[in-house]
This record gives structure tokens, sequence and C-alpha cells, in this order.
């Protein structure tokens, strides 16, 4: 035995196999590489924010310059109702989470081709990937959720008790996200044409969700089918939370059920082609 | 299997579909023999099989402590193999055991980016590489001393020069603190002050700290200095294992890979009318060798004995990358038949000069070939008989970009002249 060793006992011992088909997502070892995860989100904010002029502001602007569009033409021109809510603080009450979203989507989307290079050099539970592009915009949410504080206070709205449930949907968001994430960057490896599918659903989805308008505008025998979008309970939710809106009904229940399904199918879809990326990517 | 098994592999074995990266395998017989008409003739390309085994049944067990080099011509399955051991990918048959941390050092700066400071880049890239926070700031100072680069901790990377960026990269992983390590080629960039610092911490990390350590590298002279056994593996097999010096003569000496030099002395290759005695690579201090420096030229030089009066033959070389690619094929333009010193029946030799700055860095293979042109006639067609190394020792190159570290594609690597106006 060599003389100073650190070898006491038992070593680890690890097995390497052929893989089957289905594999279990090991929450422990995702657990082991937190510290990595951490590594990775804060090499992309850090990366994000370098050499720029306005630095952090950035998060700010996104948002901020589509609410005053669309409090324009949407709310001006086009007098779509609002629930009550001066349009405004509508709007970016509903842009805050959805920005949140599609930054996730589209990082989650990229992030193993553009980490192509680390991943056949390295390994890591390859999950570490996906779940690192949809943190890293919290930051940016952090910094536009103050803008809306300042909102709120400025046309008077004082949250009501269901403001507590407003880290559930924050949570729902995220997940709706890595949910899709999890399919389109799987895909993405293969088929490097779902990274360009990605700006067409995130302006779908702009428009599919209740953004500029209310979900109260969708007529009743529709409903469900609405919700079939996830995003329309992420959003109501917030509005919920927030201002005080109208509490959510079955279509909430579709949304939060879709979500589910898809983040545990995706979850599955990913481990399953998970042995294939670095041969392919 | 005894109780100080570090790493145990049984029947491995990894199958590539069409197109698999890298170990792409292409040769038919016909379109081989067809390839050396090549200086005379159209070359046709060939087309690549549809699957192919990189590793085919390969078991063997490294101790705890024991320092093993993977030798072989590229594409015998050596990357891999290490691939496989560092969990990138999967096999499609066996199974590996590995009882200790495993840590990979497969490339110079793993995760690295240019924007983040020297300081950053040390703890993205060990964390990369599996160390903790902690663990990297207790060993700091120690990773900024080796790679000396104390005063530009805090600047971004993209502004160091490229002999700083692969210190700096190496550094953070050469403290990487686990009980096995996987080390793929990696020591053959830098000059020859750096990589002589990496054997060192490599020599250091082996005996100081008994970590197992398997080495995979084309350079023999590294393999034997740092290794006491040997594997050796051919076309996704292992073709020898045990001692380091027993399995590199194996390798030299088996399937026509010659160190430099290679000397027929039963079974020449050839026909009745002509014959292949030797061959080999001459460096500039005039001696046979296997390493080169990309700047400067070297000839290959071959030796032949005709038996008939009044042939015209044309010696002709085929270099090939380390895919098995053809990187160009050359012949000797100015034989002169009508004068009889070229077409007595005696031993001739052959020396063709290849100059300094046309190969690009990496490995090359030498194929040595004796054709007639009237009628047209291959006598013999020694293929991937010699291999050479080119190293760049990257300060001082003129065909690399002022600061650039990193590497440079393409087979060739010419010094062309331009003109700015």
């Amino acid at each position: 035995m060599p003389a100073n060793s650190t070898l006491v006992g038992k070593k680890p011992h690890l097995i390497i196999r052929p893989p089957k088909k289905w594999v279990p997502v090991d929450f422990h070892e995702l657990w082991e590489y937190r510290e990595l995860l951490f590594s990775f989100v804060s090499r992309d904010v850090k990366v994000r924010y370098k050499q720029t002029a306005l630095g952090f502001l950035w998060a700010i602007i996104q948002p901020l310059f589509m609410m005053v569009i669309f409090t324009l033409f949407f709310g001006g021109f086009a007098k779509i109702p609002s629930d009550g809510v001066p349009y405004p603080l509508f709007s970016y009450t509903a842009l805050l989470p959805w920005t949140l979203f599609a930054e996730g989507l589209t990082r989650s989307t990229t992030s193993m081709v553009s980490n192509a290079g680390i991943m056949t050099k390295v390994y890591f539970p390859r999950l570490v990937m996906p779940i690192s592009g949809i943190i890293s915009p919290i930051i940016d949410f952090c910094i536009a959720f103050v803008i809306l504080i300042l909102m709120m206070a400025y046309y008077g709205f004082v949250p009501t008790i269901a403001i507590v449930l407003l880290p559930l949907f924050i949570l729902l968001a995220l997940a709706t996200s890595l949910a899709i994430g999890l399919w389109l960057s799987a895909l993405n490896i293969k088929y490097r044409d779902f990274q360009y599918t990605l700006p067409f659903i995130i302006q779908l989805g702009l428009y599919a969700s209740p953004i500029v308008y209310p979900s109260s505008m969708i007529p009743e025998q529709f409903r469900i089918f609405y919700g079939l979008n996830p995003m329309v309970g992420v959003i109501d939710g917030f509005r919920w939370a927030l201002l005080g809106a109208k509490p959510p009904e079955a279509m909430m229940l579709v949304s939060i059920g879709v979500v589910v399904v898809l983040l545990i199918g995706g979850l599955f879809y990913f481990k399953r082609m998970e042995q294939y990326f670095a041969d392919v990517v | 299997m005894s109780d100080k098994t570090a790493i145990r592999v049984d029947h491995l074995g990894k199958k590539y579909k069409i197109g698999g990266p890298k170990e792409k395998y292409l040769t038919l017989r016909d379109a081989v023999v067809d390839s050396v008409k090549a200086p005379f003739k159209r070359f046709h390309p060939i087309s690549p099989i549809e699957e192919f085994w990189a590793l085919k049944d390969v078991s063997f067990d490294v101790e705890e402590g024991e320092v093993v080099g993977i030798i072989g011509r590229n594409g015998a399955g050596k990357s891999t193999l290490l691939k496989i051991l560092s969990r990138i990918t999967t096999p499609t048959t066996g199974t590996v055991d590995l009882y200790g941390r495993v840590g990979s050092l497969l490339e110079v700066g793993t995760g690295f980016h240019p924007e983040l400071t020297g300081r950053e880049n040390i703890f993205l890239s060990g964390s990369i590489l599996g160390m903790k926070r902690r663990e990297i700031e207790q060993k700091l100072d120690e990773i900024v001393k080796f790679s000396e680069i104390e005063k530009f901790l805090d600047t971004p990377v993209k502004r160091y020069s490229s002999g700083m960026y692969v210190r700096l990269a190496f550094a953070v992983a050469a403290y990487m603190d686990t009980e096995i390590l996987l080390v793929d080629e990696v020591l053959a960039v830098g000059d020859a002050q750096f990589q002589k610092k990496c054997m060192g911490k490599m020599g250091e990390v082996s005996k100081g700290e008994g970590k197992t350590i398997l080495f995979v590298s084309h350079n023999m002279s590294m393999i034997s200095s740092l290794c006491e056994t040997g594997i050796l593996l051919d076309h996704g097999s292992t073709r020898s294992q045990g001692p380091v010096e027993d399995v590199i003569n194996t390798y030299l000496n088996s399937d026509q890979i010659g160190n430099g030099e290679i000397f027929f002395r039963e079974r020449l290759p050839g026909d009745k009318k002509a014959v292949l005695h030797a061959a080999r690579i001459i460096g500039g201090n005039g001696s046979p060798t296997v390493n080169v420096q990309i700047n400067e030229s070297f000839f290959i030089e071959m030796e032949y004995e005709l038996f008939e009066d009044g042939m015209h033959v044309g010696p002709n070389l085929h270099i090939k990358d380390m895919y098995g690619q053809y990187v160009f094929t050359t012949g000797d333009s100015q034989l002169d038949y009508t004068s009889s010193l070229k077409t007595k029946a005696k031993r001739y030799i052959s020396r063709c000069k290849i100059p300094g700055n046309l190969l690009n860095a990496g490995t090359f293979y030498v194929g040595v070939a004796l054709t007639s042109i009237n009628p047209l006639h291959v006598h013999f067609y020694e293929q991937d008989l010699l291999f050479v190394t080119i190293h760049d020792p990257i300060e001082g190159i003129l065909t690399r970009g002022e600061g650039y570290s990193g590497s440079i594609p393409g087979p060739v690597r010419p010094l062309l002249e331009w003109n700015l106006t």
C-alpha cells in the first residue's frame, strides 16, 4: 500500500455495464453533483453579463419594453380588457413568469449541444445540463420582480393572502420549462432541427397564453382545452397570488396535470436517450 | 481478482454504427491496391462500412498503484476504452469494476471559458472534473504555483498566452485527488520545458501518491519511463499485456510498425524483380527517429533491390493520417530512365525530403511502394510501415496565430505567403 494513501477500509466501488433501455433517475447522484450544477449556473450568469455595459439591467429591459408595447397597442388601441387591473400591471405580471419560462426553455434545450465539448470529455449526470438551463434565468427573474413590486406599490395593489402560493407557481413555471426542455434537448442532440423550432414555439406560446388578454376571455366550452397549455395555469396562478384575481378553476388543474405528465415523460425519455448523447453530439 | 484490484475489465466490447465518430474504419482490400496506382491514375474514394466494433472482448486487471500504458495504432480502440472507463460512453458488452474514484484527463482545459478569469476557470474546470469547492480552495495556491500565472490570476483567460493556457489547464487537472487517473495523450501539448514538468508531476503522482494510472500515448519514450506495465490494443482487441518494455517491443516489431527504421531479413516484400530491404525515417541529426518538430524537414528513405537490368521503376510513398485517411502520395519524378545508373540490377536507396511546415502536428503513417510504369505493376506496397509523430511545441511556431494554443485541424499545415495591401 502506498505510504500516504487516503484509502481506508472500503473504497467506492463502481460497476459499468451495458445500459438497460429504461434507466431510472438517480436523484442521489444529482444531489452529489449539486456543486457542479451551481458552477454551470454561475458560469452562465457571469458570462452573460461580463463585458456588457448595462449588465444586469438587461434582465429588466425585455419584460419592461414588452409591457410598454403591449400596453400601448393591446391595452390602449385594441382596448383588450384586463379583468379590472390596470393594463401595464396586468401584462407585466404575466410577462415575468413567461420570460422565466421562455429563457429557461431556450437555455436548457441548447445546453447540451453548446456544451458538447465538456460532454465528450467528462462524466457527470447529463440531467445537470437542462436543469442548469432553467435555473440561471431565476436571477433575471428576481431582478425583474423588483420592478413588479414597484409597480404594485404605484397602483396601490396590496397582495392578498394568496401571495403565499406564489412560490408554488414559480416552481410550476420552472417545472414547465424543464418538462419541455427535457424533451427538446434530448431530441435536439440527434436532430438539430429542434433548436430551430424553439423561437416558433415561444412565439406561438406568447399568444396562446393569457399574457396580453385575460383567460376570462376564453368562452366556457373551450376552457378545458385552453388549459392544455401549461403556461395558462402558471400565469393565472401568478395573477391570483399577486393581484387577487379570481381563484383558479378546473382549467388550472388541467394545466398542472399536463406539466406533471410532460415532466415525468421527459425524464424517462431523457434517460432513455442519455446513453447515446456522447456518441452523437 | 485480488483485494488490491483497482480496475477490472471483463469482456468489454463497444459497437459503433455508421459514421461512428473518429473511429471510422475505411479499408477494402481492392481499393487499397487501387490507391497505390494513385500517383499514376485517378483515385477512387472508398465507402465506409455500416457498423463496427471499436472494442472486442477486452479483459484485463489493474492493481492499485499500477501505472499502465495503453498503446496501439490509432483506430485500435484506446480512446474508446478510456471513454468507457470515464463513463462518457456506454459499453455494448462486458463489465468494468472500478474501485476508487476516477478522474479523467482526456483533454487540456476541459470546460475553460475564455471570458472568465484564471481563478474562475480553476473553480469551473475543477468542478467539472469532479472536485468539490472546498478541495479546489485548498489546492488553489499549489495550482497557481505549478502553472506560474500568479500575476494573471484575475485576468480573463482569453488574454493568456498559449503557454499559460496549457499550463493552467494541466495544473487544474494534475491536482485532481482521485484514486484512479485516466490520461489520454494530453501530455503531447506544450513546449519541451512544460512537457518535462508534466512528466515530473505524473511521476510524482504515481510513485509518491500511489495512484492507479492508465496512460494512453503514442510516445513510446513517455510510456516506458512512466509505466510499469503495458497493454497493446490492435483493432479493438488486446494483443499483448505485461511488462511495458515487452509490450512496446511487440508493438514495434509486429504488424510492420517500425520505430523509425525497419529491416526485412526473411520474406522480403516484393516479387521476383524487386524487393524491399528496409525503410526508415531520418530526422535532423541524420539518424532514424519517430519524432520530428513541425517546422523541421525530415527524410523518408527506402532501400530496395532490383534483380533485372533496364527496369523502369518509380518508388512512391503514401502518407496517411492517424484515422487512415490519405494525406498525400508522392513519387520520385526525377527518375531518368535513359541513365543506366538508375536501371541496373542492384540495391538502391531512395530518399525523399519532406519539408518542414507541411504536415500538421500529429501521427502519420508512411506506406512504401515500388511501381513499374510500363506496364503498370506494383512490386511491393507495404502500408503503414512506419509512423512518424510531428510535434508542435506551440511557442515560436510560425504557422500558429499569435497566442493561439488550441488545436489546428487538417492533415497539413503549410507555411504560405500572404500579401496585404
